[in-house]
């Protein structure tokens, strides 16, 4: 069952919400209750932008079951404009041709399926720029 | 003035060329490249679906239009291919995008015209006074049976309209629509393929339902063909939107320019819309724009759009759908076009 907890994660999954720190102006994603700088605890809810570059990659050819059908496929560290890191797959790309320090951008996809019947999850992934 | 403030594209980087479809098949390429005028389609990858279309056409059309996402009162998505049978596709949308949740959702079917049905409406609204900004999307990943003449034509695709009645970048200046009863193309519930009636299709279907639609329409204006800068048509293959056109007064001239589905294949309820985001990428201010929808069962939609100054300011704000059709492709082999339409029997 992963409703409950991907109906939880939607603001981050879907929009790329994070926490801005009113005090000190850290921006935490996912968002945090107590801000990791300053121990802050007013927020503001920002979205994150939708550019970044490769920090690091590896292709993935042994999947877990839900994903074995779609090996073999690129799994990124993205560093967005902001200095975020995110994980995330870096698809619609020749994996040859994936470099560290590419350009990204976020684009919404179907992350996975609950089998042939249950809920469809969406969510962020990277293409080259 | 009341009409379109933002639109936007979105075509998947993968593609299949017809021939590689024609030889699976043991049929003769020349056949569907030169009798059918289909070179290439758009094949949607395996995380992409009819929401995911629609997001990033819609994400392009926020871009051009510039607003708040929160004053869009109604959200409709038209298409032949929802990921849920219940669940409307709209639903996600609006989360990803950041409308509502104070916002009217539905999701719209009828074949290859549920996006214009969806624009249809969102103008609707908007022109009523009962809302800011309505957006209308058509979008489809739709199937065509192994082996089967749909399979050259049947891709995936969509496009975004925002309405409203201030920065208006395409005015509306009438609609019109011509439903009947027609069994031309249909798929009962359950079943994976639609069913077609072959030649039926073609006259007592598409041509008469569109020559309807759009002779009405040209009445209703007092307008003829030879005013119109540009004309779109339903595309499901490249030789009935010119055959249609002829037959309405139009030239290739005046068709060509949103005519993308030799490349692009037919992209159903996001087909004559997203040949309309072609024209709209290169429109200037003053050229009147013709477009009829068609979808089986049978209908077709009508609009006449007449382009602001305002295109000029909002043309570069997102991707060009040419751009799309052109850059960064991935051919697929038959196989891999097998499986990410998961034409495949797995063991679940
Ligand atoms: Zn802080």
């Amino acid at each position: 069952m992963i409703t409950a907890r991907y109906h939880r994660e939607i603001p981050q999954r879907y929009r790329l919400e994070a926490g801005k720190c009113s005090t000190c102006q850290h921006v935490a994603f996912p968002p945090r209750p107590v801000c990791p700088k300053c121990k802050g605890r007013s927020f503001e809810t920002v979205r994150l932008s939708e550019e970044g570059k490769i920090v690091t990659f590896t292709i993935v050819r042994v999947a877990s079951e839900k994903f074995s059908k779609q090996t073999p496929y690129a799994v990124g560290i993205v560093e967005l404009q902001e200095g975020i890191r995110i994980t995330t797959q870096i698809v619609d790309a020749e994996l040859d041709k994936i470099e560290v320090g590419q350009r990204v951008k976020l684009v919404f996809r179907r992350v996975q399926e609950d089998g042939r019947a249950g809920i469809l999850c969406y969510g962020y992934k990277a293409i080259i720029a | 003035m009341i009409g379109i403030v933002g639109y936007g594209a979105y075509l998947p980087h993968y593609r299949i060329k017809a021939e590689v479809i024609a030889t699976q098949w043991g049929a003769d390429p020349a056949s569907v490249t030169r009798g059918l005028q289909l070179f290439e389609k758009t094949v949607p990858g395996q995380d992409e679906d009819t929401i995911t279309i629609a997001v990033e056409a819609a994400r392009n059309a926020l871009r051009r239009a510039q607003i708040d996402p929160q004053e869009i009162g109604a959200v409709y998505i038209g298409s032949e291919s929802h990921p849920y049978a219940v669940k409307p596709s709209g639903t996600i949308l609006v989360d990803a995008l950041g409308i509502g949740p104070h916002v009217h959702v539905a999701s719209y079917e009828f074949a290859c015209k549920a996006g214009t049905e969806a624009m249809y409406v969102a103008y609707s609204h908007v022109k009523s006074g009962e809302m800011r900004y309505a957006l209308g999307i058509g979008a489809d990943t739709s199937q065509g049976a192994p082996g089967d003449a749909l399979e050259y034509s049947a891709s995936a695709g969509g496009a975004a309209f925002i309405m409203g009645r201030e920065k208006v970048v395409a005015e509306i200046l009438h609609t019109h629509s011509y439903t009947s009863d027609t069994p031309d193309f249909w798929r009962r519930e359950g079943e994976d393929y639609p069913r077609h009636g072959g030649r039926f299709t073609g006259d007592p279907a598409y041509f008469k339902h569109i020559t309807e639609a759009g002779k009405a329409l040209l009445e209703k204006s007092k307008l003829s063909p030879r005013d119109f800068r540009y004309a779109v048509f339903h595309m499901p293959n490249g030789k009935f939107p010119m055959e249609v056109g002829k037959r309405l007064g139009f030239t290739k001239e005046q068709i060509e320019t949103g005519w993308l589905v030799p490349w692009m294949g037919n992209t159903y309820s996001g087909s004559s819309p997203t040949g309309l985001t072609a024209v709209l990428d290169v429109a200037r201010p003053g050229d009147l724009i013709f477009m009829v929808s068609f979808g089986s069962g049978a209908g077709s939609d009508g609009f006449i759009f007449r382009v602001t100054d305002e295109i000029n300011k909002v043309q570069d704000r997102a991707p060009k759908v040419r751009q799309m059709l052109d850059e960064k492709k991935i051919y697929l082999n038959y196989g891999e076009y097998a499986k990410f339409r998961r034409k495949i029997k797995l063991n679940e």
